[in-house]
């Protein structure tokens, strides 16, 4: 493509097939305390 | 971004205009459809027109977008409401607890929303006969998720530091009888920090969270100790030890932002400029009558420093000096699943706060508000049309987020900060919602700057 760069793809349909193993961590857990942030955790199921 | 496929693309200005007229009829596809071709010969004619592109421009543009398209990977169909009904039957497991180990402080904080550790009632510690029985209810109800994580919190959790390191001896006891993994955490003011329990804690706890708000003055102001001298002092050079024991890995100093410092972004940096590599801000959660609370029309100016940050997180990590900043961390590539998107932070559900006397709350925000009490740890979760109303919180039972970009990152929410705004744990919080749309595209754009 001459006029699009793609950062990632369609990493969240894709997650339907094998994601949901519940293993990652907690968002408040991590350091907000005050705030939903599931967006800035990662996933640790490594064969997803 | 292509919200229902979870796709980022950088594009050129041809592209994005393409895409903005192409958006209001262009029907969302569940298999790779084709432009319809009534509607790409408008879109053509009002980019040469309108617009004033070229004809190769146009025809590259138009060429990426039906590529796109192609790749399911734009314009996509939104998949997963189906889905989030089964969800909602599904059985759920406790895998997370808020131990409030001490509901007392040694810091007088303005804005705690603990009210100085006491939450709306008496101080108190938890005995290790009360962690002990949360300890079990978790083994007990967690299924078979294996990684168990348990939050030491307060008030301030290193004024029960005997019990806290109790605890992590019972919990490690269990392990492998149960086949299950503790991960500890600490949330601490730091002002009790010393050398054992900062060994204590690089050994046993997979990340702690230090508060400070930022620069000395603004520290100071909300953190001070109860007769009214300010904290920064004494704990700054303890979290730079202790961060620095750790090698700079797995904690977070992590401040709150008020109406006090609506240049928060300097305080980021200040925090960098102290040395430290993870750090958060938080807003403060405050009824909006407090002086310091965050309103409505301070959101303008919030939403220009998140920006005067990203520029400088761009400009600091060029030059081999960058820092992590919580907010900013998206991980685009193995972020989370989308089950996990769609059921949010799990509070009342997989996540639950501990009192000191063995209460469970649905987090540690409704710790003490009596009509969110869901349990105890002796009896195990009693109210269960409490705790299934929490299970319905998700983006689908949420008005306001239906067709909001940012739905899969923020998972609708904090369900404290909306009950508090808006009266129902299904509502939203618009201020917040404001920053996080905001956060959401400054962590994009990182990202593209970075990748150039």
């Amino acid at each position: 493509m001459k006029k699009v760069k793609t950062l990632t793809n369609s990493t969240l349909k894709e997650s339907m097939k094998k994601g949901g193993c519940g293993e990652c961590q907690t968002s408040c857990q991590s350091a907000c305390k005050t705030s939903c942030t599931v967006g800035n955790q990662s996933c640790e199921n490594a064969s997803r | 971004m292509d919200v229902n496929s979870g796709a980022v693309h950088v594009v050129d200005d041809v592209v994005y205009d393409a895409i903005a007229l192409l958006k209001e009829d262009m029907p969302e596809t569940d298999k790779p459809a084709g432009i319809p071709e009534e509607l790409e010969k408008r879109v053509r004619n009002q980019l040469a027109d309108e617009y004033g592109y070229g004809s190769q421009d146009i025809e590259d543009a138009m060429s990426d977008i039906q590529e796109l398209i192609g790749r399911e990977e734009l314009f996509t169909r939104d998949v997963y409401q189906n889905y989030v009904i089964d969800f909602k039957k599904r059985k759920t497991v406790v895998k997370a607890l808020c131990l409030h180990i001490a509901h007392d402080c040694n810091l007088a904080c303005r804005y705690c929303f603990a009210e100085e550790g006491e939450y709306h009632g008496r101080r108190a510690l938890m005995s290790f006969e009360v962690g002990k029985k949360a300890l079990d209810f978790l083994i007990a109800n967690s299924g078979s998720r294996r990684h168990l994580e348990v939050d030491f919190f307060g008030g301030e959790p290193l004024m029960n530091w005997e019990v806290v390191k109790q605890l992590v001896e019972y919990g490690r006891s269990q392990e492998e009888a149960h086949d299950k993994k503790f991960r500890f955490t600490l949330t601490t003011n730091g002002v009790l920090l010393n050398d054992e329990i900062m060994e204590f804690c690089n050994r046993e706890m997979s990340n702690v969270v230090l508060s400070l708000d930022g620069r000395r003055e603004i520290n100071d102001k909300m953190r001070p100790f109860r007769k009214g001298a300010g904290s920064y002092d004494l704990i700054v050079p303890k979290f730079q030890k202790f961060a620095e024991s750790r090698g700079q890995m797995n904690y977070y100093v992590r401040g709150t932002f008020t109406r006090n410092n609506l240049d928060f972004a300097s305080d980021v940096l200040h925090f960098a400029d102290l040395g430290f590599k993870q750090m958060s801000i938080e807003p403060v959660v405050a009824s909006p009558e407090e002086p310091y609370a965050i309103q409505p029309e301070d959101i303008p100016q919030i939403l220009r420093e998140y920006d005067r940050l990203a520029v400088e997180y761009i400009k600091r990590k060029k030059e081999g000096r960058g820092f992590n900043f919580f907010h900013f961390m998206i991980d685009l590539n193995q972020g989370p699943c989308v089950a996990k998107r769609l059921a949010g932070c799990g509070s009342g559900t997989e996540y639950l706060a501990v009192t000191p006397w063995g209460d469970l709350y649905p987090c540690h925000q409704f710790v003490g508000q009596e009509e969110f009490l869901l349990g105890n740890v002796d009896e195990g979760i009693t109210n269960t049309e409490l705790r299934d109303q929490f299970k319905l919180v998700n983006v689908y039972a949420k008005e306001k987020c239906r067709d909001c970009f940012a739905r899969f990152y923020c998972s609708g929410g904090c369900a404290a900060n909306a009950f508090h705004y808006d009266g129902s744990i299904t509502g939203a919080y618009d201020i917040g919602c404001e920053m996080q749309k905001k956060r959401i595209e400054c962590s994009i754009m990182i990202k593209a700057a970075l990748a150039e």
